[in-house]
């Protein structure tokens, strides 16, 4: 079971044996007051979201899903393709199944992929990727500001905000909880 | 540099962290104000229902420096300052951290109005040591800072924003809920707000008013519908705060929570106190609206998570 202070967004909990998952999670206390724990959950199979605000005495049952490693082998007019590793089987995915991660996802990636009774729901990468960027405005030597920033494109497609000193051809490593640069990557 | 980036983005926001401290320390010192440091490892808190404390040792970390301020206030400190780090359990989300830093203040022979008007004053003088002017502008709304702010009483702010009364948000046990989702965002919109004279239960260490008992001398500081301070009229009678205590003790204890010891120094001490009032701001909160951030981690270097 998970307590109140276990909620974080992306948090999965069954609530009427169907899965849903914390889209926004915030917590609020007035000075003197309580703990509460305002949350939009998503269902998982219906997409149905709602808002609901908890207190810190409740607790909540985790959504038992069921969690595969299977690789990214490429994506065809919207669907997404992934193998299972170990029998080969291959399961299709829409856009919305894939979310975030499809920012991305590039081909022969490992994923883990979330499965409700075989049906698709979602897919989660590990927390770090390393992307080529293949679209960068050249770095204005002297533009050394600590904080600064511009856009890159990277080969998946995906615009993130960099340090001016990242170059095109350069591999960067992105956070894929926040979509954030992190680091260079020097191979 | 690659390493320190989400560190070296917060550059600007800590810089102006620190012009704040130096300002704040101005503008105390230059009002007569004594700067204290009070011990963060206590033996016994003062029981709050809704607050938490670390437990260290077997003694415990504060969630405020009040007790130990206090006992200054009692032996003839008459004015005095601390910014200090505090200590909640379990309190973490966009404007809470479990370590977060207080600016607390007491001063003699005043009531939670002259606080009031000492708000006013700090906050002016700390924006125009910022080069604002007599606005600061948070994500997008421009707050005017001009005397006198908005006051308004907790009942008046009930019946001007949410769907039930405070009587009947009491009654229905949905205070916090109401408060939080119906009048919060209301607050401290244009111009910073005042909310005073809370329901009698909501304030363990406040007076009660004396033209009507029902609410006790106590209000806090809303800017942008964030709560940024909280502040009383000093309970000075020993027996009320023993008995507001151990009702509290009892309410914690009967909902599992671990057992705090009687702080019987301070309790003992109240009875030198005299008329006084004290206030508690969230230094964080603060720096967040001069620095126009919308989360609290963007104004200190190091949320735990990134330890």
């Amino acid at each position: 079971m998970y307590a109140a202070s276990d909620l974080r967004k992306n948090l999965r909990i069954k609530i009427d044996n169907e899965p849903y998952i914390l889209t926004e999670f915030n917590f609020v206390k007035p000075g003197k007051g309580q703990a509460l724990y305002r949350c939009k959950l998503k269902n998982m199979i219906s997409g149905a979201q709602f808002e609901r605000t908890f207190r810190s005495v409740d607790v909540f049952e985790p959504a038992d899903l069921q969690e595969k490693k299977m690789q990214f082998l490429y994506e065809q007019d919207g669907k997404y393709c992934f193998m299972d590793n170990e029998n080969y089987e291959q399961i299709l995915f829409t856009a919305d199944q894939v979310g975030d991660a499809r920012n991305y996802l590039i081909e022969n990636m490992e994923a883990e992929v979330l499965l409700f009774e075989d049906r698709p729901l979602g897919v989660s990468l590990s927390n770090f990727v390393d992307l080529v960027v293949t679209k960068a405005d050249p770095w204005a030597r002297g533009d050394s500001v600590s904080g600064n920033t511009k856009p890159v494109t990277v080969e998946t497609g995906y615009i993130l905000q960099v340090p001016p000193f990242i170059e095109e051809g350069e591999k960067i490593r992105v956070d894929t909880r926040t979509g954030e640069y992190l680091t260079r990557v020097k191979d | 540099m690659d390493g320190s980036w989400l560190l070296a983005k917060k550059q600007s926001a800590l810089r102006l962290r620190a012009k704040i401290l130096q300002e704040l320390r101005n503008f105390f010192m230059a009002r007569g104000y004594l700067e204290t440091e009070t011990p963060c490892l206590i033996p016994a808190p003062a029981p709050e229902f809704h607050i938490d404390t670390m437990i260290c040792h077997g003694w415990f970390l504060h969630p405020s420096p009040e007790l130990c301020m206090k006992r200054l206030l009692a032996a003839g400190y008459d004015n005095i300052f601390q910014i200090c780090r505090c200590f909640r359990q379990n309190e973490r989300g966009s404007h809470h951290l479990p370590e977060f830093t207080m600016l607390e203040w007491y001063r003699r022979d005043a009531d939670y109005r002259d606080l009031m008007e000492e708000c006013e004053d700090m906050i002016l003088h700390l924006a125009a040591a910022l080069g604002h002017g007599g606005a600061v502008s948070y994500q997008g709304q421009v707050i005017r800072l001009q005397k006198p702010w908005e006051r308004i009483t907790v009942k008046a702010a009930f019946e001007k924003y949410a769907a039930l009364s405070v009587e009947e948000a009491l009654r229905g046990d949905c205070f916090d809920e109401v408060l939080t989702a119906q009048v919060e965002p209301n607050l401290g919109k244009g111009q910073p707000t005042f909310l005073y004279d809370y329901p009698l239960d909501l304030g363990s260490l406040a007076r009660a008013k004396k033209e009507d008992a029902s609410v006790v001398e106590r209000f806090e500081l809303y800017m942008a519908g964030m709560e940024l301070a909280n502040a009383f009229t000093e309970l000075t009678d020993a027996d009320a705060q023993r008995r507001r205590f151990v009702n509290e003790e009892d309410k914690r204890r009967r909902a599992g929570k671990p057992p705090y010891p009687v702080p019987e120094p301070f309790l003992e001490s109240l009875r030198d106190l005299e008329e006084s009032a004290g206030i508690a701001l969230g230094l964080d909160r603060l720096v967040m609206i001069f620095a126009d951030a919308l989360h609290i981690d963007d104004v200190v270097a190091f949320p735990p998570e990134t330890l």
